[in-house]
This record gives structure tokens, C-alpha cells and sequence, in this order.
């Protein structure tokens, strides 16, 4: 992990008519970091992190990701990020090889870097018998690894994984973690949210959002050390207890 | 009488090219908590497609509340309520909508069965107007749990109900799961959480179709063969890498805040080992495994298995 901020937000706010769905959070993420983005559901967290991605215009305050502005460069930003959205968002009826090709293909890949990529992929995530099968015959563990590999099948500076862990049993999730630390170990930032809480204990910091706003940004141990306990769950739990807004 | 028996039920695709659940036998007795685990893949959808009556099994008997899943099955879909993996309500119906067709198909109406729904519907209340599709995961998920209580059923199937839920609302969700217990309500759940498996009176762990042990949670815990360990140091990566290249492990894996660790060596060897290493404040203990060391452990196996007769 280096000094070199990639994400700086300052009072980042994004208001639906009278709702405030992120309201004005503040926070740099490092190059190589692994940023947790935890909450309770319906806090905000997609919101942010499609605001992050360019996918949706802010109402006021500052972003920039990867050196860009996101009201005025979101293409520019997409060019240089992943994102692995909450729903699976490979193609179920085109094969392993198709789906790191198409990927490849749009993120401007030339077809040697896609071959070699397409060998390296599916070695990786050991679906080499499995790569000219249909993507939906695979288990939904296989699915969400194959999803993040190609998520920086174009080696972006900052990748953005909204629950990619959801509903993946013990073993795989291991197995997907095992994935994030070799791509943070490549210099890749990983933005992530999640459920299992286990899992924020696996970043280098952690943030949780209540209602809305960013409260508590610190390490893992920091976050205990801070509210004097003895687990995440237990900090999540004072957080989430206190927050106003039910999850709808 | 069980409220749920299955007897050496198999079920395959693809004209038997796949083999889903493999001469799978249990029973689950009335007003008893069971819970379902195992990997993607494993099985578990398809037990509770065949048991709700959505699929017929190859070989192999079902009963739920007496009868029989291929012979009755009209009247065991008046007697259970299924909450299936993926969101099934009508997305373009509001909540209101929803749980009124949810009860007049089954013959009813909301307000003769509110009390046992009331708890979660208050919830849901100030969004009775909203379309189902605009819901939050966690309001769908309530929604979808009320429109599969509305007609006070016997037995619960809760496919992985709780699956991108916060950790507040899914301890209230198990909750309300002890509740209906109390009142005599049979459920089966599978899930991916593993806290949620030691909320269970009797867990199954399955794994390639077949059921391979069942017990409570406890009994499950003391059935693990040998002596598990926990270590941490200020870096993780680096003890994790080098553990993992220790030729005395046996399997070493991330567990929050710490490293879990087995071993085919002595714990003299694993000392000395960690020793040559030089960390300035290591932290090694024995701890009692949880219900989530089980399950990776038999995982690990099977993928060892696997590794072996490819190598054959």
C-alpha cells in the first residue's frame, strides 16, 4: 500500500427529492488499499459506490477516482475501474472463454492480450475443462470468481465489488479473498462491501455508513480499540442500532 | 410422527448426466429447526424443490405432515410455506398487493392470520404502497417471508432467506424464526452464514448430494477429529503465506481477526517452525473450533480427494 490517494471524496451527497441517500461523506482511499464498505442495507452504500463508478451524478460536494472528476469525467473514470455489481453481471448463456472475450473486447484488449488472458483466467481459477461450458451450469461461488477476474481483466487502478460475496459459502469466500489479495498485491485498490462481517477483518481499513453517512473510519483493530470490543460485529451492532432510517 | 422424512430420495438432470441429491435420508421432527448446509452447488435448492412439491424425485419416498410429495401433493401445498433462494413475488405488485394475492390464493385473508405476520408487517407497513421490485433486499425478504406465512402453514422452507441481509436484520430474523417455533411451526432453512447454523436444533452438512452427517450444533463441534489453532501477528499476509508453505500443515485459513491452523506434525515441529521465523509477537492458542471449521475442513477434504484421483 502506498501514500498515492486514488479515491478522494469531500462532502460527497447524493439527495433522491427529499431523501438523502449519501449525505456529504469525506474520505481518501490509498493506491494498493483494501477499503471495507460496511453498513446496515438500505445506508447507502450502493448508492456512494455508483456515484464512485460514474454511474450516477452526484447532487453536490467532490469526487475524484483515479485522478478524475466524476461530474465531469465519468467516462474517463469507467475506463480505469472495475465493477462487480450486487447482481451477477457475466452473460449466463455465452461460455467462460466468450465472457472473457467480450469483456476483454470492450474494455479495447487486442485479441493477443485477450488469448492470453482467456489462458491465464481460466488457469487461475482452475475452470480450465470448464471453459467452454456455459457460464450459468457453473456453482454461484465459480460464478463470483469468474465475475471479479474479469472485473480487472484490464488491469484497472481501483476495482469496486458491491457484496461480491453474498450467498458463497465458507470455503469460497476464502477462496474469492485469496483472489483480492493478490490483485491489492499487484497494486490494485479494492473497494468492497459486505455482510460477513469476518470478512471486514480481511481490510487494511474499514468504514461503516449509518443513515447516510460515513461515522466510523479506521483499521479493524483501530474500530475495536475505539468502541472497546472485542469483535466487528459488536461495533456494527452500536453503529447500526443507533441509525434512524429503516432499510427501505 | 416426523413432520418431515425423506427415504432414500435421489434426483437427476439432464437424463441422469447429473446427480443432484444421492439417496439423501433424514427426518425432521414437528417443531424442530433444521438447518441445511453446504456449499453452491451441494444440493440444497433442489431437497426443497422436491420436498415443495416443484420437482417429482427418481427413486426414493418423501412425506411432509403425513403425505405423500408425489402422490398428495395438492395438500401439502395448502400445509407449507416456501421461501424460495431467488425473489419470487410479483414485482409489480405493491407489498399490499402481494400479500393479498398470496392470501386469497390460499383461500384466506390477511386479517385472519395478521397475528402471526404482525411483528415483521409493522415493519413493512409504511411501504404498503410500493412496488415490490423498489424494495431493499431486506424488506423483500420480509415481504417474501410474510407472503409465505400468510396462510398459517405447518412447515417452513426458507431457501437461504437470509442471503445480502445486514447483521442486525438477520439476529431479528432468527428471532422471529424462534417465535414460530414456539408455536409448533416445522423449519427447514439452509444458509451460508455460519452464526446462523449454531441457531439450528439439528444441522445437515451436505455436500455433492449427499447428506453426510446430521447433528446438533454442539455434537457436530466435538465430532471435529484434532486439535485446531489460532495465531495472529501484526502481519497476517506474511504469517498466512508462510504457514501455507510449511510442509506440517495441514490447512491454514483466514478466521477474522486471526489464522486457523491443523496440522500433520508435531506441535513441537509447528513451535520450532515459527520460531525460525522470528515474529516479535505472535499470538498461538488452541481454541474449540466453531460450526464454519467443521465445514472447511470436510471441504478441504473432498477437494483433496479430488486432487488425488485426478492425479491417478
Amino acid at each position: 500500500m502506498s501514500d498515492e490517494v486514488v479515491i478522494k471524496t469531500n462532502k460527497l451527497t447524493k439527495r433522491f427529492g427529499d431523501f438523502v441517500a449519501v449525505d456529504a461523506i469525506t474520505f481518501d482511499v490509498h493506491k494498493g488499499e483494501i477499503f471495507g464498505f460496511l453498513g446496515a442495507n438500505g445506508a447507502g452504500k450502493t448508492t456512494a459506490m455508483r456515484m464512485l463508478c460514474g454511474l450516477s451524478i452526484p447532487t453536490s460536494g467532490e469526487a475524484k477516482v483515479a485522478g478524475f472528476d466524476v461530474f465531469s469525467q465519468p467516462e474517463e473514470i469507467k475506463k480505469n475501474i472495475g465493477y462487480m455489481s450486487q447482481k451477477f453481471s457475466l452473460y449466463e448463456d455465452l461460455t467462460v472463454l466468450e465472457n472473457i472475450e467480450f469483456y476483454g473486447g470492450i474494455y479495447g484488449l487486442s485479441n493477443k492480450e485477450i488469448k492470453d488472458k482467456s489462458g491465464e483466467l481460466t488457469e487461475k481459477l482452475g475452470l480450465k475443462h470448464e471453459a467452454k461450458q456455459l457460464v450459468k451450469s457453473l456453482p454461484l461461488g465459480w460464478k463470483q470468481k469468474l465475475s471479479f477476474l474479469v472485473a480487472i481483466v484490464h488491469q484497472p487502478k481501483i476495482v469496486f465489488l458491491d457484496e461480491p460475496t453474498g450467498g458463497v459459502d465458507p470455503y469460497m469466500r476464502r477462496e474469492f479473498w485469496d483472489l483480492i489479495y493478490d490483485a491489492a498485491d499487484k497494486g490494485i485498490t479494492i473497494f468492497v462491501t459486505t455482510h460477513y462481517l469476518d470478512e471486514a477483518e480481511y481490510c487494511n481499513r474499514v468504514t461503516i455508513m449509518v443513515d447516510g453517512k460515513v461515522d466510523a473510519l479506521d483499521s479493524p483493530k483501530g474500530l475495536r480499540e475505539k468502541f472497546g470490543v472485542a469483535t466487528i460485529d459488536e461495533v456494527f451492532y452500536k453503529l447500526a442500532r443507533e441509525a434512524k432510517r429503516s432499510a427501505d | 410422527m416426523s413432520a418431515i422424512t425423506l427415504d432414500h430420495i435421489t434426483k437427476t438432470y439432464n437424463k441422469g448426466a447429473v446427480l443432484a441429491v444421492d439417496d439423501v435420508s433424514f427426518s425432521v421432527e414437528k417443531g424442530e429447526i433444521f438447518g441445511m448446509i453446504g456449499p453452491d452447488g451441494a444440493g440444497k435448492s433442489t431437497i426443497f424443490r422436491l420436498l415443495t412439491t416443484l420437482l417429482l424425485p427418481d427413486k426414493g419416498t418423501a412425506n411432509i405432515g403425513g403425505y405423500d410429495v408425489v402422490k398428495d401433493f395438492k395438500a401439502i401445498r395448502g400445509i407449507l410455506g416456501y421461501m424460495p433462494g431467488k425473489f419470487s413475488l410479483y414485482q409489480d405488485l405493491t407489498v399490499e398487493e402481494n400479500l393479498e394475492f398470496f392470501a386469497t390464493v390460499f383461500d384466506t385473508t390477511i386479517e385472519q392470520n395478521y397475528e402471526l405476520i404482525k411483528d415483521i408487517y409493522v415493519q413493512l407497513e409504511p411501504f404498503k404502497d410500493r412496488r415490490a421490485g423498489k424494495l431493499s433486499g431486506g424488506m423483500k425478504q420480509k415481504l417474501a417471508l410474510c407472503c409465505a406465512l400468510i396462510h398459517k402453514p405447518e412447515i417452513l422452507f426458507l431457501d437461504e432467506p437470509t442471503t445480502g441481509v445486514d447483521v442486525v436484520s438477520r439476529k431479528e430474523f432468527w428471532d422471529m424464526l424462534k417465535r414460530y417455533k414456539k408455536q409448533g411451526i416445522t423449519i427447514l432453512v439452509s444458509t451460508s452464514y455460519m452464526d446462523e447454523a449454531t441457531l439450528c436444533d439439528r444441522i445437515g452438512l451436505i455436500l455433492g448430494g449427499k447428506m453426510l452427517s446430521i447433528a446438533s450444533p454442539e455434537d457436530t463441534i466435538k465430532a471435529y477429529p484434532q486439535k485446531l489453532y489460532a495465531l495472529k501477528s501484526s502481519s497476517m499476509y506474511r504469517l498466512l503465506t508462510d504457514l501455507r508453505g510449511f510442509e506440517g500443515t495441514a490447512n491454514c485459513y483466514t478466521f477474522g481477526e486471526y489464522l486457523h491452523l491443523y496440522i500433520k506434525c508435531s506441535e513441537e515441529e509447528l513451535k520450532k517452525f515459527i520460531g525460525d521465523k522470528g515474529y516479535s509477537d505472535l499470538e498461538l492458542k488452541v481454541i474449540t473450533p466453531t460450526v464454519e471449521d467443521c465445514f472447511i475442513r470436510l471441504l478441504k477434504e473432498r477437494d483433496e480427494r479430488r486432487s488425488s484421483d485426478q492425479n491417478k
